[in-house]
């Protein structure tokens, strides 16, 4: 049951770590470079925008091995699916991958996502060859119209983007669990390392986040906090917790007390 | 000419192509990806694409993000 032994594969490319970052919000690019390199994610996930031709031309990459880690560009800002998919043209052409992170969103205040633009888009970017993890609701009924399309996996949010809250609904992503077979990975609401071991004991096949790291006071503490909870929750998923009772069970041998 | 890039007006020589335009700009043509009037230009079309006059040029790249 070692970590090596319990790789997994998410659009054709295996894995050992199951801890997907992000690299918005952090302080300074060596910051963002030392966050990812501590939580031992294989899997980050970039936006796509305008070149700045004002400022500097310092960007993320000359702080990044790309060799090293698999991008996951993402439609971040996106609230139409014509707009989604114009940007994940755009990153596959900067990026020669075509994996990316679908995200439509229907609200600024809530960023949860707009179902129906994401299903659309998800249809013509598969179509045209996109490798695509979808950022959604945590509805079943929606997670498997997106597997039945060919998502490479489904990502549910645990709670609002950058919140904080935890995975507010556990059932809803245990229900998804047992009725997609594409990799369930919790994406957004994780607000501390128990949140993540939650999501990986529920039996996820890895967690997305950004805020719950970049945000911390210790962002590299925090990063190593995530790694170590997201291996310890799968550890603890795959040794079988026991069944919850509601009356104690001594731990203790009752025979041999003295008096 | 004048050519709108990124959003805002942008002079370039008459005969300018997609590389002519990054190389003005000092930006390496691996990192970025180049879209003329909303269709992507392939990297391997930088050399011959030909800019017009009023053209819309985005120019994106990856910045970090959740």
């Amino acid at each position: 049951m070692t970590e090596a032994a319990d790789k997994w594969v998410v659009g054709g490319r295996e894995f050992t770590s199951r801890l997907m970052v992000g690299t918005g919000k952090y302080a300074t690019f060596e910051q963002t470079a030392k966050a990812l390199e501590v939580s031992g994610a294989e899997i980050i996930t970039v936006a796509v925008r305008r070149v700045n031709l004002d400022r500097n031309k310092e960007s993320l990459l000359d702080y990044i091995d790309t060799k090293k880690y698999t991008l996951l560009p993402n439609t971040a800002g996106c609230y139409t699916a014509d707009d989604a998919i114009r940007t994940c043209r755009l990153a596959r052409e900067a990026g020669m991958s075509d994996f990316v992170k679908l995200e439509v969103l229907g609200d600024e205040k809530t960023l949860f996502p707009d179902n129906e633009e994401l299903l659309k888009a998800a249809r013509i970017l598969i179509a045209e060859g996109f490798t695509v993890l979808p950022y959604c609701s945590d509805d079943v009924i929606l997670c498997k119209k997106l597997e039945d399309l060919g998502c490479a996996a489904v990502m549910p949010l645990g709670a609002p983007i950058g919140s904080g809250l935890g995975i507010r609904n556990p059932y809803n992503i245990k229900i998804i669990l047992e009725n997609v077979k594409i990799p369930v990975i919790v994406d957004a609401g994780v607000g501390c390392a128990s949140d993540a071991a939650i999501a990986m004991e529920l039996g996820c096949a890895g967690v997305l986040m950004n805020t719950a790291i970049a945000g911390a006071e210790d962002p590299i503490a925090m990063a190593e906090a995530m790694k170590l909870a997201v291996i310890a929750g799968r550890l603890s998923y795959r040794a079988g917790r026991i069944p919850r009772k509601l009356y104690a069970n001594a731990s203790s041998p009752l025979d041999g007390m003295i008096g | 000419m004048l050519i709108v890039l990124n959003g805002d007006p942008f002079e370039v020589s008459d005969n300018a192509t997609v590389a002519t335009l990054l190389l003005q700009l000092d930006i390496k043509r691996e990192r970025v990806a180049v879209e003329l009037n909303t269709d992507i230009v392939p990297k391997s079309d930088y050399d011959k694409q030909l800019l017009s006059a009023d053209d819309k040029i985005e120019i994106v790249h990856f910045v970090g993000g959740g």
